[in-house]
């Protein structure tokens, strides 16, 4: 840890909803009435309803998603709604789900599965590799599978074990999948209608940990795309890439940083599958440095993929090693423990300035 | 643990117990068995047992059921017939082409030749199906030429056919995955109002699988899902008595077709040696799927007769008594003794029926021997719906990378 500073912690420079950092957050302003204050929670309930609302074929699956709304309450009323065929309470088994996902999608469905929490991905596992990324391919485009796997991710919620965490990297390694994470009700809302509008599978990774945080939605803006990182503030020392729920902590080092007199570029990443690094290979050849934060481990991971990238593409412009802040490549520990696991404030801001100082 | 009536309550294994073809009941919920019940369908899950529905013998007679029969024209008895030969005929030069080197592996269908044309034939062509790997003669009864199966063991492709035209999925090597999608297909026709009471357009969807399969999470979630869905699946286990080289007592203590009890859906054991049996009872259950009475299990009893691929050695696993004995019940020979006996079928027809498999088997042969291989660009074709910039550059560069051989006269 950096000897100086003591540990800040992001509630201590709260932002109160973002968007001030954003660079073109929502950038078309729609008419009165369209834009209000939404967690990431309810805006991916109202993105859930829209895409269903649009598209009677999208059905969504999953276990206590009906009644209770998931454990999460995401998809709260969508059956009342919706009727318990198109928000079907599923028989609790993960294969099971996706397993059958896959079965209606051939149909002509699209289906739209919860995974409780990220730790219980792994018996579906098997379907998602062995079918759902490949059917595709296999038959040569003949069969299209428009699944979308829904994930609550990562960690800081003082969870038990298998709670807390970040497979993504897992599903990114596997070719046919697409893979993405929002970090902020904006992209949550747009995001989650634009996998299930894809054609490929996708696997959302939902922060859980931000689900109440809350942002301006404007729902008739013009959504960003899916597939494409997105600058979130500009500057010239350094890049910083992050995705998922490293959006705000890395939001807040910036700020914090820049009260240090560091104007630091944020990138959040948004799709982990396919990975758009242009943005970054643009920000990395002016800063000359990156640091690149996720809370998974980092070994073998989309952390290091980038670094990797970046080292090939970068390698004359870079004035430091690309830097990495992610999880220990360690299991997730018990909650008590949770806070030292985690890049924070402290970690990334530690980063930031070995990068500088290189 | 439990009431010692539930451990003596008579164990519902007679044929009485099979809901007849009016009924849509499903089964009763079975009772725990005693010892000596364990005992007898242990013997029954080698032996067929009593409740094997059988509509023709080894020795080729029509013999009753009161549940299951068959109204059936000499001409449709020949016609279940010259797919049998037919298709045995594309195994066995299949099994060849492989000796000779020209497929990397093939997965033999001989012996099972009456339950897959049984379970084909019954299909309706709005019927959809899940094959696995062995499936090469379901797939002929769905229109699919032979030589389509070729790239999959040839390694060219994974399947050519259109699995939406063709109704017919492609096959599935991960044991027990099918089942589940087989599922969610069917969980989306009923979505789809395609079951009920309108005979006209309903559906129903059939899930092949082996007796080894059976012990798999996928095929027990499948299970669950085709019951709390109501499902209209036919779930077609193959018994062929051996997953590789483990027999039916590594997979199961009870006979497979009672498991469909506990899910709370029929279960039937049908002689899979017997085409017309097997013809009749899926009729059956996938008519009952079409209604809304789904799912069925159906284990079609049946015997792999060569390895379970041509990478396996099964002398060093199972006897040679029980190659023989099984060879006496043999699916093509007990029809053929049945045309003869019946005068259903002239030696002209049977001339006729060889002097065609000949020609098949000239033609995969051909077919095989010529096949190109697919351009490099087809690694990349196709990963994904729509793009994957990156994936593209990857491309394009092992390409280009590749074309400046091309220009400079090397090899690669
Ligand atoms: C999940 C999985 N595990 C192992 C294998 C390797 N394997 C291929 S076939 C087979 C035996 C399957 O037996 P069964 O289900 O009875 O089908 P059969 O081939 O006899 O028709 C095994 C173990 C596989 N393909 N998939």
């Amino acid at each position: 840890m950096a000897e100086t500073r003591s540990r800040t912690t992001a509630q201590g420079t709260d932002t109160a909803g973002d968007g001030s950092t954003r660079q073109a957050a929502g950038a078309a302003g729609g008419p009165a009435g369209t834009t209000q204050k939404v967690t990431i929670a309810k805006a991916l309930n109202l993105g859930l309803r829209a895409a269903m609302e649009r598209d009677p074929k999208v059905v969504l699956l999953g276990e206590d998603i009906g009644k209770l709304g998931g454990v999460f309450r995401i998809t709260d009323g969508l059956q009342k709604d919706f009727g318990e065929q198109r928000v079907m309470d599923t028989p609790l088994a993960e294969s099971g789900i996706i397993g059958t996902a896959i079965g209606l999608a051939i149909r002509g469905y699209r289906p739209v599965c919860e995974i409780q929490f990220d730790g219980f991905i792994f018996p579906g596992f098997d379907q998602i590799v062995s079918q759902l990324a490949k059917l595709h391919f296999r038959t040569q485009g003949r069969i299209k599978v428009p699944v979308v796997i829904r994930v609550p991710f990562g960690g800081g919620i003082g969870a038990v074990e298998h709670h807390s965490e970040s497979p993504e990297s897992y599903f990114a390694h596997t070719a046919g999948l697409k893979v993405v994470a929002c970090g902020d009700p904006v992209d949550a809302y747009w995001m989650i209608q634009q996998a299930i509008a894809s054609d490929d599978p996708v696997l959302f990774f939902e922060p859980k940990r931000r689900y109440q945080e809350k942002a301006e939605l404007d729902t008739s803006a013009t959504p960003f795309p899916l597939h494409a990182s997105r600058v979130l503030q500009q500057g010239s020392d350094a890049t910083v890439v992050c995705y998922g729920p490293m959006v705000r902590t890395c939001t807040d080092a910036v700020r914090v940083a820049a009260e240090d007199g560091h104007r630091l570029e944020l990138i959040d990443l948004r799709s982990l599958s396919p990975l758009d690094l242009a943005p970054v290979f643009e920000s990395v050849r002016r800063t000359g440095r990156l640091i690149v934060v996720s809370e998974a481990p980092g070994e073998s991971s989309i952390a290091a993929e980038i670094a990797a990238q970046v080292q090939q593409e970068c390698f004359y412009s870079l004035e430091a090693p690309v830097l990495r802040v992610t999880g220990f490549d360690t299991p997730y520990p018990p909650a008590k423990l949770e806070e030292e696991f985690l890049p924070d404030l402290d970690r990334v801001l530690d980063a930031v300035e070995r990068s500088l100082r290189w | 643990m439990s009431s010692p009536e539930y451990w003596t309550k008579p164990w519902p294994s007679s044929s009485a117990d099979i809901p007849p073809p009016s009924e849509s009941a499903p089964a009763a919920v079975a009772a725990r068995p005693t010892a000596e019940q364990v005992i007898a369908g242990l013997r029954a899950t080698s032996e067929g047992g009593p409740d094997l529905v059988q509509l023709l013998t080894p020795e080729g007679e029509r013999v009753a059921h009161p549940h299951f029969d068959l109204d059936i024209t000499p001409e449709g008895l020949r016609d279940l017939y010259r797919d049998m030969v037919l298709v045995r005929r594309a195994d066995r030069e299949c099994n060849a082409l492989q000796r000779q080197g020209q497929l990397g592996i093939w997965v033999p269908l001989l012996g099972q030749e009456a339950a897959q044309i049984g379970a084909g034939r019954a299909m309706r062509p709005t019927d959809m199906a899940f094959p696995s790997y062995r499936e090469h003669g379901v797939a002929w009864c769905r229109g699919i030429d032979p030589t389509e199966l070729l790239g999959i063991f040839r390694g060219t492709d994974h399947g050519t056919w259109d699995p939406l035209e063709k109704r017919f999925h492609p096959y599935t090597i991960v044991i027990g995955n099918q089942v589940l999608n087989a599922t969610g297909y069917a969980m989306g026709q009923r979505l789809d109002g395609k079951v009920g009471d309108d005979h006209q357009d309903d559906e129903a969807t059939i899930v092949f699988f082996g007796d080894g399969a059976t012990s798999q999470g996928d095929v027990n979630e499948a299970f669950v899902w085709g019951a709390v869905y109501d499902a209209p699946v036919v779930f077609f286990c193959q018994n062929n008595q051996w997953a590789i080289s483990e027999p039916m007592e590594r997979q199961s203590r009870i006979p497979l077709y009672q498991r469909a009890n506990g899910f709370g859906f029929p279960g039937i054991r049908v002689d899979g040696n017997d085409v017309l049996a097997t013809l009749a009872v899926t009729r059956w259950a996938l008519e009952e799927c079409r209604s809304g009475n789904g799912p069925v299990l159906i284990e079609a009893f049946t015997y792999r007769m060569d390895a379970h691929t041509t990478s396996d050695d099964p002398t060093r696993y199972r006897l040679s008594d029980e190659l023989e004995a099984w060879k006496l019940k043999d699916p093509i020979e007990r029809v053929r003794v049945h045309l003869v006996r019946g005068q259903f079928a002239d030696a002209d027809f049977f001339a006729h029926v060889d002097a065609e498999s000949d020609a098949l088997a000239e033609r995969l042969r051909a077919y095989c021997v010529d096949m190109p291989t697919p351009p490099a660009e087809r690694i990349f074709s196709n990963v994904y719906a729509e793009s994957s910039p990156p994936l593209d550059r990857q491309r394009d560069e092992f390409l280009t990378y590749l074309a400046d051989f091309d220009h400079s006269g090397g090899a690669h």
